[in-house]
């Protein structure tokens, strides 16, 4: 299955991943070839295969509902360009 | 042409968890930005969610309450997309498998008519962080404190035919999370807030029309008001040649409209897919049948039990269990009175004015059930009359003591004594020769003038009934 231009424009835009006009070409082409390749799975004969959610055949521990955690704000800042009052400073985003 | 309104509801609400549904980290509301957020929720390299139990047995809650199925494995998902106040770059949430579906509760409508609404499905996620755009030297500052919150995101069919279902829903939903004490139900703090999917068809139609999303709503009165500006817009648009399209949108409280948010081209384009850090989720037959055994009495139940124990209507009820705690407090006095109506007219009535006009819930109210009750005592055993008991009530909310010694401090024991109250009206007779002449020669209305006068000058505190009989006798006599 061979994907368009623009499917890939798409995918790189949702990953936020810039790529160049003249790299686009490249993409498709090995792109699709990765489709292609798990496209073989189509063979298989799975009507009565249950779908697989993990490969680990165990369930998830639960954790009691208990604080464990303490305030470590100003260690964790140290890792942040920009704070002010406690806030992480980010790029102006807004709806 | 007649339209047909189609709404259904995303509800999301906030667990009541103390710790995170994924972290060890505190969910307390106000704190200090950032000083509940930690590795896991800052969504650092090399962390691993590991899920709350008790969010677990919250959502098993809701869903047994709500006649929903149990899901015996559900997954988590990767639901992507970039925002700051989204650490990950993903929403854990739940897709193709959640914890609860295929449910429906019932709702009262405003003419007394009952509707169900399914319940399509309600699933575990974590709530994002929050970005404030104000201030910030034209950067947004990034509070992650209720990143990681647990959330079960309540999903409704669409079956809601106006903004007044859509609110009545909501209101049962309200109710039935506070009685199942899984979400504290602060609108105002976001634990819990909608989001309205609104769509218009001519009636009779079969086919849905095409819907917009209305996001965050986060008051009753909002809902409603956003919903009718919707459908007005949707209808406008048709019926003058155009067709809607299916977007998001904001309600603006302040201009009472709603508009479409913007940068939507990628919307909906989410690639879910299982959360490989987290194994699949299984819930036991003897897990859900001990937390069905804990389930409390819920608000319909109470309400059918309320007008069968205490004789009430069934809208008196339905005030009256509003909450676990009001029903608490009615109960409580209803216990230690005759009058089953008079309590409930009590609590409903001034008890639940000076709440509000005070601000404050029945949980903190300065008069307990039992002084409410000790008061009402006095009305039945005739020692005050019911007008009197207002102001010891009033008294008794300002903190002046029990009603017994209000009224005997105040001086406020009703005059039953016959002598006494003669005397009164002796005297009331002797004052108004003018008013007497009128009555005796046919005027019967001025009965009330003298009942009132015989009520001014003993306070309020005679006996009515007491007075009535006499003064009959002696303006006769």
């Amino acid at each position: 299955m061979a994907l368009t231009r623009h499917e890939v424009e798409n995918i790189a835009h949702l990953a936020r991943l810039r790529i160049s006009a003249d790299e686009v070409p490249g993409y498709v082409e090995s792109l699709s070839r990765i489709i292609d390749f798990v496209a073989q799975l189509d063979d298989a004969e799975t009507d009565k295969v249950e779908p697989m959610a993990h490969p680990l055949h165990m369930t998830q521990p639960l954790r009691v509902d208990a604080v464990t955690e303490e305030n470590q704000r100003e260690l964790f800042q140290t890792n942040a360009s920009r704070t002010e009052r406690g806030l992480y400073l980010v790029p102006k985003v807004i709806e | 042409m007649t339209w047909e309104v189609v709404i259904g509801l995303e509800i999301h609400a906030q667990l009541k968890t103390a710790s995170k549904i994924f972290s060890g980290a505190a969910t307390a509301f106000g704190a200090e930005p950032n000083t509940q957020a930690c590795l896991v929720d800052l969504g650092y390299p090399g962390v691993l969610p590991v899920l709350n139990r008790e969010a677990v047995r919250m959502a098993v809650r809701f869903g047994l309450a709500s006649h929903s199925t149990v899901a015996p494995r559900s997954i988590f998902a990767r639901k992507n997309y970039f925002y700051p106040d989204l650490p990950k770059g993903y929403q854990i949430s739940q897709y193709e498998l959640p914890v609860v579906h295929d449910g429906w509760v019932d709702i009262t409508l405003d003419d007394g008519a009952v509707k169900r609404v399914g319940i399509t499905r309600a699933h575990l996620e974590e709530d994002a962080g929050k970005s404030l755009h104000e201030d910030f030297h034209g950067l947004s500052g990034i509070d992650l404190n209720r990143a990681g919150t647990p959330l079960l995101e309540i999903v409704s069919e669409p079956d809601l035919r106006s903004a007044r279902e859509a609110v009545a829903y909501m209101k049962l939903i309200h109710q039935l999370v506070r009685y199942l004490d899984i979400c504290d139900g602060n609108m105002q703090e976001g634990s819990l807030r909608c989001d309205a999917n609104v769509s218009v068809r001519p009636l009779g139609r079969h086919e849905f029309g095409t819907r917009a999303e209305i996001k965050n709503l986060n008051s009753f009165r909002f809902i409603e008001r956003a919903i009718n500006f919707e459908v007005e817009r949707q209808i406008d648009i048709i019926e003058s040649g155009g067709s809607v399209v299916q977007e998001t949108r904001l309600y603006d409280s302040a201009r009472d409209e709603t508009r479409p948010m913007r940068s939507k081209e990628e919307a909906n384009d989410y690639r879910y897919f299982p959360d490989p850090d987290l194994l699949p989720v299984e819930i036991d037959r003897a897990t859900v049948d001990e937390i069905r055994a804990e389930l409390p009495e819920l608000p319909w139940e109470k309400q059918d039990r309320l007008v069968s124990d205490y004789g009430l209507s069934a809208y008196d009820a339905s005030l009256l269990s509003a909450s676990r705690a009001m029903a608490d407090y009615f109960e409580a006095v209803a216990s230690r009175v005759g009058d089953k109506k008079v309590a409930a007219n009590w609590v409903m009535g001034d008890l639940s004015g000076a709440l509000n006009k005070d601000g404050i819930g029945i949980e903190a109210s300065p008069v307990s059930a039992e002084a409410l009750a000790g008061m009402l005592c006095r009305i039945e055993d005739g020692t005050i009359s019911g007008k009197i008991a207002k102001s010891v009530f009033e008294a008794m909310w300002a903190g002046e003591g029990s009603a017994d010694a209000i009224i005997e401090a105040r001086g406020l024991k009703q005059i039953t004594d016959s002598g006494a109250i003669q005397a009164v009206i002796q005297q009331v007779l002797a004052d108004n020769p003018g008013q007497l002449e009128q009555y005796r020669s046919g005027k019967d209305k001025l009965f009330g003038f003298f009942v009132g006068q015989v009520m001014k000058a003993t306070r309020g505190q005679a006996n009515p009934a007491e007075v009535n009989k006499l003064l009959k006798e002696m303006l006769n006599g």
